[in-house]
This record gives C-alpha cells, sequence and structure tokens, in this order.
C-alpha cells in the first residue's frame, strides 16, 4: 500500500499535477486504480465529463464490496456507516470482510483499523512522500520515472486479467485504445478502448470464461488491490458465501437479478 | 500553484461515493442485472489496458497522433513479466524505470 501510494505520487508530479491536487486525489477519492487513471486521463487531454464517466465506471465494483458488507454493518448507525462507505477500498474489503468471518460478527473497531489504520493513513502519507520527492525531480524522464504509469496500468491489468473474458477485454480495449488514438485522439482512444472492450469480453460464454475471481469477492478485492501487499487469507474454507448465513437466503433463484455478495461458483477462493 | 485538478478530484469522489455507500446505507438498493455486473467486472482490465497501451505506444508531437516504438515497450514488458512472476507490483516498477533510465544515461534511447 504504501510503496503503491509513493509511486502515484510520483507518478502524479511526473504528469504535471502540483502537490494540492495530487494529494485532492488520494484525500478525497482515495481510490488508486482510478487516481492512477485519472494521471492517464489527464495527461491524454480528456475532457473531464470522459474522466467522470470512467471512474465511475471503473469504481462500480466498490457497490459490490459495500453490499457485501452491508449485512454484517446494518445495524451500526447510519452516520458511521456512512463515514465508513468513505473509507471502502478493496484492500480495507478485503481485511475486514476476511476479519469479521474470522471473529463471526461485525467487529467495527476492526472495519475501521483495516479502513483507516491499514490503508487510508498509509496511502496519503505513502502519496505526500511520492509528491515531495516527486517535485525535487527536475526531469522525471531522465531517471526513467515516465515508465511508471504505463508499466504501473499494465501491471494492475495483468492482476486484474482472472478469466478469459477480462484477457479479451483488456487485449481489445487496449487495441482499440490505440487504433482509436491514432485516428482520432488519445482521450477518444480511452474512452472507447474503456467501454468497447468489455462488450467483447462478453462475447465469451460464462461457462467459458474460467472466471476465478468473481467481481465483490474477496479474491477479486485482492486483484484490485496493491500487488505485493501480503494480504490475510481469505477464503472461506467451506466454500460458504462472504455473507452471513441469514443473508444467503435472499439469493434469487432464477439468475434475473444478483445478489452481488453472493458465493463465488469456486468457494471464492484468493 | 495549481488546483484546478482539485474540483476534478471532488466529481470523481462524487461519482465514486454512491457506489460505496448506497448499499451499506440503503440495503437491497444494490441489485443489477447479471449483464451489467458482468460488464462492470469488465470494465477495469479494458479501461486499464487502454491506457497503459495508449500511453507507452501513443505520442502526439505537435499535437497529432502518432505510433511510437522505443525502449519503453520493453521496459513495460518485462515490468509486467516481473509482476506476473513474483506477484510484486513495485518490484517490475522498479526494473522499468532502472532499465529506461539505464538506456537513456548510455545513449541507448531518446
Amino acid at each position: 500500500m504504501t510503496g503503491f501510494g509513493f509511486v502515484y505520487g510520483l507518478a502524479a508530479r511526473a504528469a504535471g499535477f502540483s502537490p494540492v491536487e495530487a494529494m485532492a486525489m488520494s484525500l478525497l477519492v482515495f481510490a488508486g486504480a482510478a487516481q492512477f487513471a485519472a494521471i492517464g486521463y489527464v495527461a491524454g487531454g480528456l475532457a473531464w465529463p470522459g474522466v467522470i464517466l470512467l471512474t465511475a465506471l471503473l469504481n462500480a465494483r466498490h457497490l459490490l464490496y459495500s453490499a457485501s458488507l452491508a449485512p454484517w454493518l446494518r445495524e451500526r448507525p447510519l452516520r458511521r456507516r456512512a463515514l465508513m462507505a468513505h473509507l471502502l477500498t478493496d484492500e480495507a474489503f478485503a481485511l475486514s470482510i476476511a476479519h469479521f468471518r474470522r471473529v463471526g460478527r461485525a467487529d467495527e473497531r476492526g472495519y475501521w483499523i483495516a479502513a483507516i489504520a491499514s490503508t487510508f493513513v498509509p496511502w496519503n502519507l505513502a502519496t505526500f512522500a511520492g509528491v515531495a520527492l516527486g517535485g525535487q525531480i527536475a526531469d522525471p524522464s531522465r531517471y526513467g520515472l515516465d515508465v511508471v504509469f504505463p508499466a504501473a496500468m499494465a501491471g494492475l491489468t495483468v492482476g486484474l486479467v482472472t478469466g478469459r473474458r477480462e484477457l479479451i477485454a483488456a487485449a481489445v480495449g487496449g487495441g482499440i485504445g490505440v487504433v482509436a488514438s491514432l485516428a482520432l485522439s488519445p482521450a477518444v482512444g480511452i474512452v472507447a478502448g474503456g467501454l468497447l472492450g468489455p462488450l467483447a469480453g462478453l462475447a465469451i460464454p460464462r461457462t467459458a470464461a474460467h472466471e476465478t475471481a468473481p467481481l465483490g469477492t474477496p479474491a477479486s478485492a485482492e486483484r484490485y488491490g496493491a500487488q505485493g501487499v501480503p494480504h490475510e487469507p481469505v477464503a472461506p474454507p467451506d466454500g460458504q458465501a462472504v455473507v452471513p448465513p441469514d443473508r444467503q437466503s435472499n439469493q434469487p433463484p432464477d439468475g434475473q437479478a444478483v445478489e452481488p455478495s453472493g458465493p463465488p461458483p469456486d468457494g471464492g477462493s484468493a | 500553484m495549481s488546483v484546478q485538478l482539485v474540483l476534478l478530484a471532488i466529481l470523481m469522489a462524487a461519482v465514486t461515493y454512491p457506489s460505496r455507500a448506497i448499499p451499506l446505507l440503503i440495503p437491497g438498493i444494490e441489485r443489477l442485472p447479471r449483464r451489467a455486473l458482468d460488464y462492470l467486472q469488465l470494465v477495469g482490465p479494458a479501461v486499464l489496458a487502454a491506457l497503459a497501451a495508449v500511453n507507452v505506444t501513443v505520442v502526439s508531437p505537435g499535437g497529432k497522433p502518432a505510433f511510437h516504438i522505443g525502449v519503453e515497450w520493453l521496459a513495460v514488458i518485462a515490468s509486467v513479466g516481473v509482476m506476473a512472476w513474483r506477484k510484486n507490483l513495485l518490484l517490475g516498477l522498479a526494473l522499468g524505470v532502472v532499465l529506461v533510465a539505464l538506456a537513456r544515461a548510455t545513449g541507448l534511447a531518446a
């Protein structure tokens, strides 16, 4: 987490973000992949509505984390749940859901520790360190720092490929992005790749997708989280869902709607 | 010091917060059609791949986009290889940075 935040700070400064702007992203958005992506959007000249649309889509996965935690936290006061929501990240979800399962109840203090002490504070301190150091480097490209951003994006992409659908979506998204960038502009290319790539992925039948980390599960959260950061093993040993038992009966029977917090087909192995 | 992007950060936070908060605050409202969930699962890989590919292969000298082949390609490929092998993002990034810095310092790359 700290290393990832540090690299974000460096990359943001290298892309021309001021210290205040880079820190505002970490404090307010507080979503690593979206923040990294925003660097690329801005550098590529993408108009703000496009940035906002892609951010909303990229961060929509939090909907599933939140849904998974909701049954555990529903007895907590509304105001505290509202604050918890801002601090809900891939890492906070993975850590807290594992903790809740281990202790068999919603431990609010455990959530705050996961969200604040383990995630929010280190992320922002690391961003600050990266921003401070990045500001001291007059020519980041001389030291190869300009490659940090594309390498980080490529690495995160590889981490997110958990099945054939993701692989196709990434390959087609990248290809469309380049072609559209050359034909029109980088901004258009990024949007086109990001929106059309998933459609190509959906062409793969579910039965052939070989998905190993369905969205909204701890396994998925760990892939979005900072790679190289050790997480506790979160796979339930008995193949149970990440939701409390009383919630499992609410699964829609006909597949018309999906309970995001439902059990992954493979038992949620991380 | 520029603060223009602070407003963008606020707007990004504004569209992120509902995803984090709605199911926690209004349980049951988060149900989405399976197809929509499947699409959302694929947005991350697609948009990040598009960003990486465009950033490393497209340059815009004078405002006109052009295809670019350079040491950055090798660096990114090497980085990704290490990341996949060692499951460590930072190690991969460090390798990529060192490769590019060395290539430029020795005059092998611009």
